[in-house]
């Protein structure tokens, strides 16, 4: 099958980033209102949760053996479960409720996917900055070590989690199967993601294994840009690239089919 | 100049795949208006759905040389939360359209008033009919897909389209489809029916007619 296009590749780009931009505000309309506090939720969401989770493990005093702040820890942890869990859980099934808009022949499927990538990304990375920012103000939290080293794992971790988010979103346009395979498998995913341990407190054998795991290179990434030489931390960037690359493959395949398959109605 | 060369589309089923479109051959013109006669289930919609880009064909090539509107139908493709400007807003921004040129446009066309402020949600029928016509005829194109037009609205808002289609806007090209052939008759230059996923020319709109109506019997 072959499909031509007459549209130069500037031309075409200028239409899909006035596409993603329509969505954009379209999609925070839709979810958050103009009422309220609006689009802030967008990140005041992802925020109240790290608070709660922090508040949790603050008041469960826990003491690890390792000296480490547990403000930080929880900030570092869970901001990361965000970029990776709340990017994929949005993108499955995204097509359904946003059939309508496929009338427009400039609105392809993967638009849909990028614009929802887009939003929970940006919403990760506020409530990352902004309540590190808050915390750091209010004495709770040192600043990090080394921001390089923390802006290139965060770079890496949304690249993980776009990555993932075009797997399992393309693959629910494919199968119902997958967004009921996805939940439970995020629950599990979850606790060995490297949010709530540092693979140094691990037996030997154990660090090897969950290493395997991408999302553990990441975290313990953000986390030595974090905490320096204050914490003895394992990854492999390189890994984790690679996993992304390939799930960025496998993806991109799976929504350009489900774009040649999808059925618009109204 | 819009082209469809061997066009084919298969949708699966539990049955297997079914071919709804079947070798479709069609050059529509700038300025030609072209309606397109079948009856329920014929492949018209999705014919529509083709010549605007919405689908992609299963086989067989499609070229737009000229503007092509998406397929015009009342009940809408809205975004049921956001109110009737904000789905004008999102149009315009899709189609790269300034937003507060076409305003005026709207207001006056629809006389929505205040419910153009209120979620489409809350819409009548006709209220919505009245705004999906206003939001297509916002954006100017070359060629306007029509499918199953204008059943819905009192006779004021059919006049309304049929002026802003038919008279102000006579220069564009048209592609009409159709169960009903009276609205074909008396706007179309050509038509072709659709029986079996086959899509057949006609010398006249006459003729197209008269092969259709053998059809249904």
């Amino acid at each position: 099958m072959a499909f031509e296009h007459d549209t130069s590749f500037i031309e075409s780009l200028r239409i899909q980033l006035r596409v993603i931009g329509a969505l954009l505000m379209r999609e925070i309309v839709t979810r958050y209102g103009r009422e309220n506090l609006g689009f802030l939720w967008l990140f005041l969401e992802p925020m109240l949760f790290t608070l709660g989770v922090t508040a949790l493990w603050a008041g469960s005093g826990i003491r690890h053996a390792v000296s480490l702040p547990i403000v930080a820890f929880a900030v570092t942890g869970y901001s990361s479960v965000l970029l990776w869990r709340n990017t994929a859980t949005r993108c499955a099934m995204a097509i359904p409720p946003n059939m309508g808009l496929l009338f427009h022949r400039n609105v392809r499927v993967l638009d849909l996917f990028w614009t929802r990538i887009l939003l929970e990304v940006a919403g990760a990375t506020m409530s990352f900055v902004v309540l590190s920012t808050v915390w750091i103000s209010l004495g709770w939290m040192e600043p990090p070590t080394d921001v390089l080293r923390v802006l290139m794992a965060w770079g890496l971790l949304a690249w993980f989690g776009a990555a993932l988010a075009l797997v399992v979103g393309g693959g629910t346009a494919h199968s119902d199967m997958v967004e009921r395979i996805w939940h439970p498998a995020a629950y599990i995913v979850f606790p060995i993601s490297g949010a709530g341990f540092m693979v140094d407190w691990m037996p030997r054998t154990f660090q090897d294994a969950v290493l395997w795991i991408p999302m553990v290179s990441g975290v313990e990434m953000l986390r030595d840009g974090y905490f320096g030489s204050a914490v003895r931390t394992h990854y492999s960037a390189e890994y984790l690239a690679l996993c992304s690359a390939l799930l960025t493959l496998a993806g991109l395949v799976l929504v350009r089919e489900a774009g040649r398959r999808v059925e618009v109605q109204t | 100049m819009i082209e469809l060369t061997n066009v084919k589309k298969s949708y699966p089923t539990r049955q297997g795949q079914r071919l709804v479109l079947d070798k479709i051959n069609l050059q529509v013109a700038k300025g030609q208006k072209i309606g397109i006669l079948g009856r329920n289930g014929s492949g018209k919609s999705t014919l529509i759905r083709m010549i605007s880009g919405a689908e992609l064909p299963s086989s067989g090539r499609i070229r737009r040389s000229i503007s092509v509107s998406w397929p015009l139908a009342f009940g809408g493709a809205f975004q049921q939360y956001l109110t009737g400007l904000d789905n004008l807003r999102f149009i315009c921004r899709i189609y790269g359209v300034d937003f507060k040129g076409v305003v005026p446009f709207v207001e006056d066309f629809t006389e929505l008033g205040i419910y153009l402020r209120e979620p489409v949600l809350h819409y009548s029928s006709g209220m919505r009919a009245r705004l999906a016509f206003a939001l297509s005829m916002a954006i100017e194109f070359d060629c306007f897909l029509i499918d199953e037009i204008i059943a819905v609205g009192d006779s004021r808002f059919h006049e309304k389209c049929m002026h802003e289609l038919f008279e102000k806007r006579r220069d564009r090209a048209l592609i009409v489809v159709s169960h009903d052939p009276s609205m074909i008759k008396n706007h179309c230059d050509c038509a072709y029916v659709l029986t079996a996923g086959r899509l057949s020319a006609h010398e006249s709109v006459d003729a197209a007619y008269n092969f259709y109506q053998t059809c249904l019997q």
